[in-house]
């Protein structure tokens, strides 16, 4: 557990003196989502509609965009062998990469969507669900994606491969998180949509870092 | 006294045979020095001893235990250096260092590490000023800074100075009278005293008849 704890540590450094690469995420996040109500047509009934399903939408392409450097400059430089050969299991490793992604990546989306939310007049009943909800979800497409980055490391293009590989597997995240902000501006129980969310989230807490380590087993062989 | 042992080793690597019936014994305080030309597989080797590549044939033993029966417990007792530094860019060189010694559970000398190859004074630079020769010096401190008793070095000469390799010589010296083992693939003269030269040239299948289209 120790060995987690450093590894997390060492990629929070890393993210923060390399600090372009979280925020090239976040300002992706805003002004993708800056285009609808250009795109839409200024209405604020429409957008106010519209606001969950273009918040979860433009979030997933943002952590889509930071997902191909998850493992890849650990591999070009070596480090990746060497975490193989260290006494931390690589499933350990793969889920500490993981959680100092969401931390830099995920997080971040999440503080920046309230601004999203008031920039598309969405009612302030359904924020607290919103936010929870990618609380629950956002973890989700980084550990899905961590497998999916896994899998391309190897591959020529593997970056390009990437969305091919994670975007179908995201659609459940993205129904459910969007469901649960829907239901609850619509004065509906959120609940169950949280509930299959945080299922989600626990399923693929075990899934991913034994996917992601035989991925990178494969990878380095 | 535990014996690394390979026993009729096999290697094949993108459906091509690199390497057949190789067979070593390195007691405590061996050294094992890899020759053969480009692409004979010593590289291969040392993966196969690291651990890295699972072998088509034949088997690895540390003190007569499979060491794919507990890849971990085997890992936890090497350090290898392949062609890679995985040094971080932007961490510093104590660092870059402190981490590596840190995964590695153990009460590291860092100090000592980096002034065995006088890193000393380059401790509070970040990785990417070094150049390709103080890289590699600091990979190699890796093997100094946390204790393990198995060395597998791929080309550690490369991009260093006389008084580097000198240095690297020194290390290995040292490692070997605590007891260590080490074993090196290396193009350029290294002052290792006592090694076993195992020479992969003659272990080469022959080669593929000629592909007919």
């Amino acid at each position: 557990m120790k060995g987690l704890g450093l590894l997390v540590a060492r990629d929070l450094r890393l993210a923060l003196r390399q600090s372009a690469d979280a925020w090239l995420a976040v300002l992706f996040f805003v002004l993708t989502a800056a285009l609808f109500p250009f795109g839409v047509g200024p209405e604020p009934g429409l957008l106010a509609r519209i606001a969950p399903g273009i918040i979860w939408v433009v979030a997933l392409l943002a952590v889509l965009l930071s997902l191909e450097r998850l493992f890849l400059a650990d591999f070009e430089d070596g480090s990746l062998e060497q975490l193989l050969l260290s006494p931390l299991p690589l499933e350990l490793a793969v889920l500490a990469k993981v959680l100092a992604h969401w931390l830099t990546t995920g997080l971040p989306l999440i503080a920046a969507a309230p601004l999203l939310a008031v920039l598309f007049n969405m009612d302030f009943a359904g924020l607290g669900v919103l936010l929870l909800a990618m609380l629950l979800g956002t973890p989700v497409l980084s550990l899905v994606g961590a497998v999916g980055a896994a899998l391309t490391l190897g591959a020529r293009r593997g970056g390009v491969l990437i969305p091919l590989l994670v975007l179908p597997l995201y659609v459940p995240a993205l129904i459910f998180g969007v469901g649960a902000t829907d239901a609850a501006l619509q004065g509906l129980a959120a609940r169950p949509h949280l509930l299959l969310l945080g299922a989600l989230l626990l399923v693929m807490l075990v899934v991913a870092p034994l996917a992601g380590a035989a991925a990178l087993r494969q990878a380095l062989e | 006294m535990a014996l690394f042992e390979g026993r009729s080793l096999h290697c094949r690597r993108g459906g091509r045979d690199v390497f057949a019936e190789l067979s070593f014994a390195l007691p405590s305080g061996g050294a094992l020095l890899l020759t053969g030309p480009n692409g004979s597989g010593k590289s291969s080797l040392l993966r196969l001893m690291a651990g890295l590549l699972k072998p088509a044939g034949g088997l690895l033993t540390w003190d007569g235990v499979a060491i794919a029966a507990a890849p971990e417990v085997h890992a936890a007792r090497l350090h290898y250096l392949g062609h890679l530094d995985a040094v971080k860019p932007v961490l510093s060189v104590a660092e870059n260092l402190r981490f590596w010694a840190a995964l590695r559970g153990t009460p590291a000398a860092l100090e000592a590490a980096l002034d065995g190859f006088a890193l000393g004074e380059l401790a509070a630079v970040p990785g990417r000023l070094l150049s390709a020769g103080q890289r590699r010096r600091l990979a190699l401190a890796r093997l100094v800074a946390a204790p393990a008793e198995l060395w597998l070095l791929d080309e550690p000469s490369v991009g260093l100075d006389h008084a580097s390799v000198g240095r690297l010589a020194g290390a290995i010296a040292a490692h070997r009278a605590a007891g260590g083992r080490v074993v090196v693939a290396t193009h350029m003269a290294l002052d290792l005293p006592g090694a076993v030269p195992l020479s992969l040239a003659a272990l080469s299948p022959p080669p593929l008849p000629e592909m007919v289209w």
